[in-house]
């Protein structure tokens, strides 16, 4: 299948700004999910509030668009009910860690099987750029005209400290490695956490005076550097990007299936 | 397989919001933006079908169509778009 098939022609051009780096997920995660050759009907996208979450519209899987912050304890839901299918969850940096935080590490602490995507773009684009939880001590944002005093969270850190059994991380500017590391988060057995670096030209790229998105994805080429890198040791400042964790410890739907027939249940015939 | 051969880019005017992504990042500058700010190719000959243009555009409005490459036979392989 070409990877227009994938999407629903009808709602685009879509509604991100000019050179969002949402879009270039979104690509990347078509490409993904064409190279995997998997099905739409294979595949549930549920997604909460924010920029980022409208992405599950414009996908022709079968796709959630729920309430702030819940969008994993609905893929909860979707997939102990329908364990076959495969959840993807794209949120955004407050979606997923300020309104959604206690979801976010509760998820990853049971390992059920749902690969979370989050979008990163270290600001509240669609109420107007107000600072979220990765913004970072420092920047500005309009509601941090100042500066903001406020430290950020690790996304990779704090996803493995609460146990997601796969974590990885990734930029917009590089689309093949992003691609790849969905794939393998996709195929991986248990929660798989993505942290993409996204930009926001509109509102974190004008107010913090870094240029275009063009310009901004430079940035993520020069700030971030590969796993335990030579210019890591150099630069202990640098980004690292790829796959931090990957183990294979026992899985949500699984164990839950255990339990039901250790109660003397019937295990539902899995379509 | 051989080096693939451009066929041509297609852009879809209507999709594509001029962010520049595409030209910015062309490794051999065959992109432009035009008077109305879209892509255009304006020396497609230089293009070397890395599709770099087509994977980081945020928007979809870009596809680099190659032609099919012929094996040793002089017979077409099997598709290889996208």
């Amino acid at each position: 299948m070409a990877v227009k098939d994938y999407i629903r022609k009808r709602f685009f051009p879509h509604m991100w700004c000019p050179g969002c780096g949402h879009g270039i997920v979104l690509n990347a995660l078509l490409r993904a999910v064409e190279q995997l050759g998997m099905s739409k009907n294979e595949i549930v996208m549920v997604s909460g509030i924010g920029c980022s979450s409208r992405i599950s519209g414009y996908v022709d899987f079968h796709t959630l668009h729920t309430i702030h912050g819940r969008a994993l304890a609905f893929a909860t839901g979707v997939k102990l009910s329908r364990p076959e299918l495969n959840l993807i969850v794209p949120m955004g940096d407050g979606d997923a860690l300020s309104i959604g935080g206690n979801h976010f590490i509760h998820a990853a602490r049971r390992n059920i099987d749902i690969t979370a995507i989050v979008m990163n773009n270290r600001i509240y684009g669609m109420t107007g750029g107000q600072y979220s939880p990765l913004s970072g001590y420092g920047t500005l944002a309009t509601t941090a005209p100042y500066k903001n005093i406020d430290h950020d969270f690790d996304v990779v850190d704090l996803s493995v400290a609460a146990g997601a059994s796969f974590v990885a991380r990734s930029t917009t500017y590089h689309v093949r490695h992003l691609a790849d590391i969905i794939k393998d988060a996709v195929l991986h057995e248990g929660f798989s956490v993505v942290e993409v670096l996204s930009q926001c030209p509109t509102y974190f790229g004008r107010k913090n005076k870094m240029g275009g998105a063009a310009e901004m994805m430079e940035l993520f080429k020069k700030n971030t550097t590969p796993i335990g890198s030579k210019a890591k040791k150099e630069n202990p400042e640098l980004t690292e990007r790829g796959i931090f964790v990957r183990n294979e410890i026992p899985e949500y739907c699984s164990e839950y299936d255990k339990i039901i027939e250790k109660a003397g249940g019937q295990i539902k015939e899995r379509l | 397989m051989g080096k693939p051969k451009l066929k041509e880019h297609i852009i879809n005017r209507d999709w594509c919001k001029g962010c520049g992504i595409c030209i910015h990042f062309c490794p051999k500058s065959v992109l432009e933006l035009d008077e109305q700010d879209k892509a255009v190719a304006v020396r497609p000959e230089d293009c070397i079908c890395c599709r770099l243009c087509e994977l980081r555009c945020p928007d979809l409005a870009i596809e680099v169509e190659t032609e099919e490459p012929k094996d040793e036979a002089g017979n077409k392989e099997a598709g290889s778009k996208n």
